[in-house]
């Protein structure tokens, strides 16, 4: 019989399914991990600002820069005419110039750029140009968009049945109309580039970004260059969010043209001011719905249209709109329904990719949906939820015709509302508002299911690259992003256990283009899952690479080839992986190898509007209890009871981190963070003096969470775990309809309270106000008859 | 250590700026004056654990802890925000930044051991990006040193109020401040406390710090008299108080300051004092350093500076300021007003006391006459048989500006109000009392249907803006709100009226 010593050294320390730390947290608390702003200064190093305009749609008729230049410690000032490429950093459409040259198209568009001896020169000396606009008519906002279709790309329509006519039919019907308010990133670390002049007019770019290889090939472009010219490196972000995917690459464009053209390093660190001036956000959406169901809360038709504020130029929000098209139905079977979605142009700063990427704004609106057909019909809203929810025959397929075929979400339901208790919590809720005059609660259980895959399909593509070294320590590099995720620790695991070495042996590297190129973005959740088996890949390679070696050498079989805690079993003998190693070196056995994954099944066909986007869903609920108080509008956010999904959990430290992060971050996203511009398209809420996300009193007092045990992937995903980075954030809906079913409590459940979002303490209490005047009205006029 | 302690000048002048950077001693001259301590760790000594997450004191991720020695000759421990403080206000001081956390060989055994409130944090899995990490985990040291500091969720709450994290959801955190003394609970600082204590005993005397680069000038006075012979001679100086609006002037504005004249050194206005008329404010008194004295006469207005700002923002920012900026959101106004409180004005040798409803002349514009300044402000004691609430209405509960603040004191007299003050901040361009409002009430009963006539008076008091923190509507509603939550609370109206803080307050 082993005895347990034995049995512990015999595992390697850091293999999958274990809730190791961050890779980065002990230099996270020493201040010792190297952010982009954090690497020592080249010597002549140039700091660069960008000059911006002060109208949101206007000709410039002349730009004086003749002060700019003056001004002290100015090296160079910079325009369009200064780019020997293409003025552009567009992502998919090549509508982003990296100056605006005859026309600007929002408030903060960059102009111009001023390359100083100090970052504060270079911001003081921006502010001192001589521009003459003649302003055109500007379109602000959403409903003036679609009133002039004003549109950046064409609609989209996913239709199935007749909606019309099923409307008609339906036994009941109603309609209303949802704003769902943009959010910023607020990634704690601003954009940042830093560029070194090379030799052949090359450049090197150390750069906060997502998306290293689309800073490549823009910067590329913009420098009139190939792509090999051009290497962008990416060790770590504070934060991304989607903020970074393809924001980064303006001001990566700018350091890299400044160094090209002055021949010295050049820093563009963006004040956090003018990067939220500068950056796009989360598109806010008007969403109008027209509903039909019957007397027992079944859906049976619906129509959406959806109109999302892309900004000025196209940036994402094609793929953005049709995600939140895609997650129209959220959990729920829609028999006869039309999506619509109009992409309005609008002449502020060009929206872009934030968790969620569209699906959170899609999914507010059936969910708002469903709250509408409890509220008619007297029901609790998570009858009407449960009633509704994929499942059955014929029941199972979406509106763009995938099938769902994995459904957890009867399961997930039916343990959290035992676990949170809450129908009892409800019915006490209803007794205590009875009797509060100013404090109202509300509770509310929501679903997600959140279609994991990249909907433009050549983005489901991954590589990686392993080296191991002579002496067995083990180098990895894949083309995913740091952003505090946690990806590289999983991924490291990932290669621990393939190669059945300890994670201590295994470096982690920085993203690089030079080592793996024509990389996606880290996004869309899909992080782990495309690098993870990408890199898996390469270990595997090199393994089987390893055991042929030992099989020959040892004239074995190579079924008795064994790798397992660090060591080799060959045979009947075990020798230890870092001889193994030694030996195929100077057997001069390859010890690197790339790696190389896509995604199987998917696909989605335009013209039919249907396919199979998403090789998954993953899935969770949540309940959230709040108190309002219906004298001012403020809030509490009391309790909140979550159960994921993440199938089998790579690092359940790093999910739980990812659930609870999200659901904060989606809460800010409903409640306080308010995007406010004023009239004349300028961005009043640029600072976090004025944009409030959430702070440490916001996270509720009671939270509870958990993975859901039985958590297994169906699809071949790395070991069975499923995407954690975007899903939870949609659990915080709850607390938005929580907030709405606290203000419904204040005429008595009678009138829909339309609470829009952000469910600012302004909004809750206008909200309230108007249903006490209506209810005090509606008393009135009983009275009278 | 290096450096060695200087002797008292004579002249009453020295024109070095000396800091503990660590243990290390630092002595700057020629500096630029309104260089932020952020800049200078980061560009000056290559220290970039500290970060720039928003350069206006709002994200708390250049959280540093400066330690100096209270009256006992204690070293007292408080977090700021390195972004928008000045580095001269460094002088005598030390400063700690989290590269200073890690034990040194030297002091410990193990030189890789963390500091307790670093393990914490890994061990709680309490960084997700980073970035925050750093001023998350200075904060937490402050905490850590505060022996006074309650150890529960809301002690927790407030102590990172200032420090705003986008990727944890503060959970991971809040359990490591929870555990960060189970670690042990001294630490390398501890230890070395008597040699910090006589090091900074001999920083800096009582001579005024002049700083000069070029034609700009950084005072630091001593004394009282010393900083009103500097204000006439400078009336056009900066009066720098705890610079957490100030700063923003050169972050943001990217004003240059040609003199500053710093009051955060007078040792004198900086003293609470407790009068028999009431309580006197040092116009230099930080609002940590006032709240405990004004929550004990005004309890609700101790639990108005809990809200206001965050500990950072708290522990640099004073009272004083606050008046004297005049802002018209400023939280100190409304309650003052309320309070009936007085100020001590100063011009050289001679002093004036003004109501404080007569300092506010128009936005930013103030009864301050050249080369005049604020010295302290008069806080009555409160009538026993007066009540006293504030309200501060925000979208966020921690550190955020007002979108309106109202405070009301009402005196009953066999259910009649014998008096009645407000004040109002958020609802025109100065903090300002609600004349009608007041008139409408006072001599009448304290009832429901008397409150709502004075509710539509509010209407005439006021006509607010709209802007990004609230609609004219939203304000206006609020104001008359808040007078009905006022008399909920003062007329045994039943049910719960708060969400935060210590609700007991509400029915004091």
């Amino acid at each position: 019989m082993p005895d347990a010593r034995n049995l512990e050294t015999e595992a390697i320390s850091g293999g999958v399914h274990h809730a190791l730390k961050h890779d980065s947290a002990h230099k996270h608390v020493t201040g010792e991990a190297v952010y982009v702003d954090d690497i020592p200064a080249p010597a002549n190093l140039l700091h660069l600002a960008a000059g911006q305009s002060a109208r949101a749609h206007a000709k410039i008729l002349s730009m004086d820069l003749s002060m700019v230049r003056q001004a002290p410690g100015v090296v160079a000032v910079l325009t369009a005419e200064d780019i020997p490429g293409e003025n552009d950093v567009g992502p998919v459409i090549h509508d982003d110039p990296v100056f605006a040259e005859k026309v600007v198209e929002f408030i903060g568009q960059s102009l111009f750029a001023v390359a100083a001896e100090t970052r504060e020169e270079a911001r003081r000396a921006a502010l001192l140009a001589k521009i003459e606009y003649e302003d055109l008519e500007p379109v602000l906002s959403v409903g003036d968009a679609l009133a002039k279709e004003n549109f950046v790309l064409p609609d989209h329509v996913i239709r199935r049945g007749d909606s019309k006519a099923a409307l008609d039919r339906s036994q009941h019907r109603l309609s209303g109309s949802l704003q769902v308010g943009g959010q910023d990133h607020f990634y704690l670390e601003g954009m940042v580039s830093l560029a070194l002049p090379a030799e052949d007019g090359d450049v090197q770019i150390w750069c906060s970004t997502q998306h290293p290889s689309e800073v490549q090939h823009n910067v590329a472009r913009v420098l009139g260059r190939p792509s090999n010219a051009v290497t962008v490196d990416v060790r770590r972000m504070g934060g991304g969010f989607g903020g970074k995917e393809t924001q980064s690459a303006l001001f990566a464009a700018i350091a890299a043209l400044t160094a090209v053209r002055t021949g010295r390093p050049a820093k563009f660190c963006v004040d956090r001011d003018d990067d939220m001036i500068m950056t796009g956000k989360r598109h806010d959406f008007r969403i109008d719905y027209d509903v039909g169901f019957d007397d027992d809360g079944r859906i049976e038709a619906v129509d959406f249209m959806q109109a999302s504020r892309c900004g000025m130029s196209a940036d994402l929000s094609g793929a953005i709109s049709d995600r939140a098209m895609f997650h129209a139905d959220n959990a729920y079977y829609l028999n006869d329904v039309t999506i619509t979605s109009h992409r309005c142009k609008t002449n502020t700063v060009s929206n872009t990719a934030f968790r969620g990427f569209g699906g959170p704004q899609g999914m507010v609106g059936i969910e708002r949906v469903i709250d509408e057909v409890a509220f008619a019909l007297s029901k609790d809203p998570l009858e009407v939820r449960k009633l509704n929810l994929y499942g059955g025959e014929g029941r199972n397929i979406t509106p763009y015709s995938m099938t769902v075929e994995d459904n957890v979400l009867p399961e997930i339901i039916e343990e959290l509302e035992a676990s949170s208790d809450y129908a009892r919590r409800r019915a006490e809720i209803r007794t205590f508002n009875a009797s509060s005059p100013v404090m109202k609660k509300g509770i509310s259980l929501t679903p997600v299911k959140f279609g994991i895959s990249f909907s433009t399909k050549h983005l489901n593509q991954a590589g990686a690259l392993i080296h191991i070294y002579a002496d067995g320590s083990v180098h990895l590099n894949h083309g995913g992003t740091e952003m505090g995720q946690g990806l590289y620790i999983k991924v490291a695991q990932i290669v621990a256990e393939e190669l059945q070495i300890d994670l201590e042996r295994i470096k982690i590297s920085a993203a690089s283009t030079g080592k793996v190129p024509n990389t996606s973005a880290t996004a869309a959740s899909s992080g782990t899952d495309l690098n993870g088996k990408a890199a898996q890949a390469a270990a595997r390679t090199i393994r089987e690479r390893l055991v042929a070696f030992a099989a020959s050498r040892y004239d074995v079989k190579p079924s008795e080839v064994f790798f397992h805690a660090n060591k080799v079993q060959i045979g009947p003998q075990t020798i230890s992986f870092d001889e193994l190693i030694g030996q195929a070196y100077l057997a001069r056995v390859s010890l690197s190898s790339t790696g190389f994954y896509k995604t199987p099944k998917i696909f989605y066909d335009r013209e039919t509007a249907s396919g199979r986007p998403f090789y998954y869903f993953a899935y969770g609920a949540a309940v959230s209890e709040v108190m309002i108080d219906s004298l001012t509008g403020e809030h509490k956010l009391l309790r909140v009871d979550i159960l994921h999904d993440v199938g089998r959990s790579i690092n359940p430290a790093i999910d739980l981190g990812q659930i609870e992060g999200g659901f904060i971050q989606g809460y800010g996203w409903l409640t306080s963070e308010e995007l406010f511009w004023d009239e004349t398209g300028r961005l009043r809420t640029h600072a976090p003096s004025t944009y409030k996300i959430p702070a440490c009193s916001d996270r509720p007092e009671d939270f509870r969470m958990k993975l859901l045990e039985s958590g297994w992937n169906r699809e071949d995903v790395i070991h069975r775990s499923k995407a954690v980075g975007e899903p939870p954030l949609m659990l915080a809906i709850s607390a938005f309809l929580a907030l709405s079913d606290a203000v419904a409590s204040v005429a008595d459940y009678r009138i829909r309270p339309d609470l829009d979002a952000p469910a600012t303490p302004e909004r809750v209490l206008m909200a309230v106000e108007r249903l006490r005047r209506e209810a005090a009205g509606a008393e009135q006029t009983e009275a009278a008859q | 250590m290096t450096g060695t302690a200087p002797a008292s000048g004579a002249s009453g002048k020295t024109d070095t700026l000396r800091f503990l950077l660590g243990d290390e001693v630092r002595e700057l001259r020629n500096i630029d004056p309104t260089v932020s301590v952020l800049q200078y760790l980061r560009e000056t000594e290559g220290r970039c654990g500290t970060k720039e997450g928003c350069a206006e004191g709002d994200c708390g991720a250049c959280s540093v802890v400066i330690a100096e020695l209270d009256d006992e000759r204690k070293l007292t421990y408080r977090a700021v925000n390195a972004c928008i403080q000045f580095l001269p206000t460094l002088h005598g001081k030390q400063l700690i930044t989290v590269e200073d956390l890690k034990p040194q060989q030297h002091d410990e055994v193990n030189a890789q051991a963390l500091h307790p409130v670093q393990q914490a944090m890994v061990d709680c899995h309490g960084s997700q990006c980073g970035f925050c990490t750093p001023g998350i985990v200075m904060s937490l040291f402050a905490m850590f040193h505060d022996e006074t500091s309650a150890k529960d969720r809301g002690a927790i709450n407030d102590a990172l109020a200032g420090n705003l994290c986008r990727c944890t959801g503060y959970g991971p955190i809040v359990k490591a401040a929870q555990r960060m003394r189970s670690y042990g609970a001294k630490d390398q600082f501890d230890a070395r406390a008597e040699v910090t204590v006589e090091t900074l005993a001999g920083l800096a005397g009582a001579e005024t710090l002049v700083l000069k680069q070029g034609a700009r000038r950084f005072f630091a006075p001593t004394t009282a008299d010393q900083l009103a012979g500097l204000v006439i001679a400078y009336p056009d100086a900066c009066i720098l108080a705890g610079g957490t609006d100030v700063g923003l002037w050169v972050t943001k504005q990217h004003q240059i300051l040609e003199t500053v004249i710093y009051t955060g050194d007078v040792a004198e206005l900086h003293r609470v004092e407790e009068t028999p008329d009431g309580i006197r404010i040092g116009a230099a008194a930080t609002y940590v350093e006032a709240q405990n004295v004004l929550a004990r006469e005004y309890p609700d207005f101790g639990e108005l500076i809990r809200r206001l700002g965050s500990v950072q923002i708290r522990n640099s920012g004073t009272i004083g300021g606050n008046i004297a900026n005049a802002s018209p959101i400023g939280d100190s106004a409304p309650v003052l007003l309320a309070a009936g409180a007085r100020l001590v004005l100063r011009r050289g040798g001679e002093r004036r006391e003004l109501p404080l409803d007569q300092f506010f002349h128009a936005y930013r514009e103030t009864d301050l006459t050249s080369g005049e300044f604020l010295e302290s402000i008069l806080v009555p004691r409160r009538n026993p048989a007066a009540k006293l609430r504030c309200y501060k209405i925000t979208k966020r509960f921690d550190q955020d500006i007002s979108a309106i603040c109202a405070a009301f004191a009402v005196e009953l007299e066999g259910g009649i109000v014998k008096s009645l003050r407000t004040g109002f901040g958020g609802m025109a361009a100065i903090p300002k009392r609600a004349d009608a409002c007041e008139a409408a009430l006072t001599g009448k009963a304290w009832t429901r249907e008397n409150i709502e006539a004075a509710m539509d008076a509010l209407d005439s008091d006021f006509s607010p803006m709209s802007d990004m923190r609230a609609s004219r509507d939203y304000r206006a509603t609020l104001a008359r709100n808040l007078l009905l939550k006022f008399f909920f609370e003062t007329s045994g109206a039943e049910g719960e009226t708060r969400l935060v803080g210590h609700k007991d307050l509400a029915h004091a």
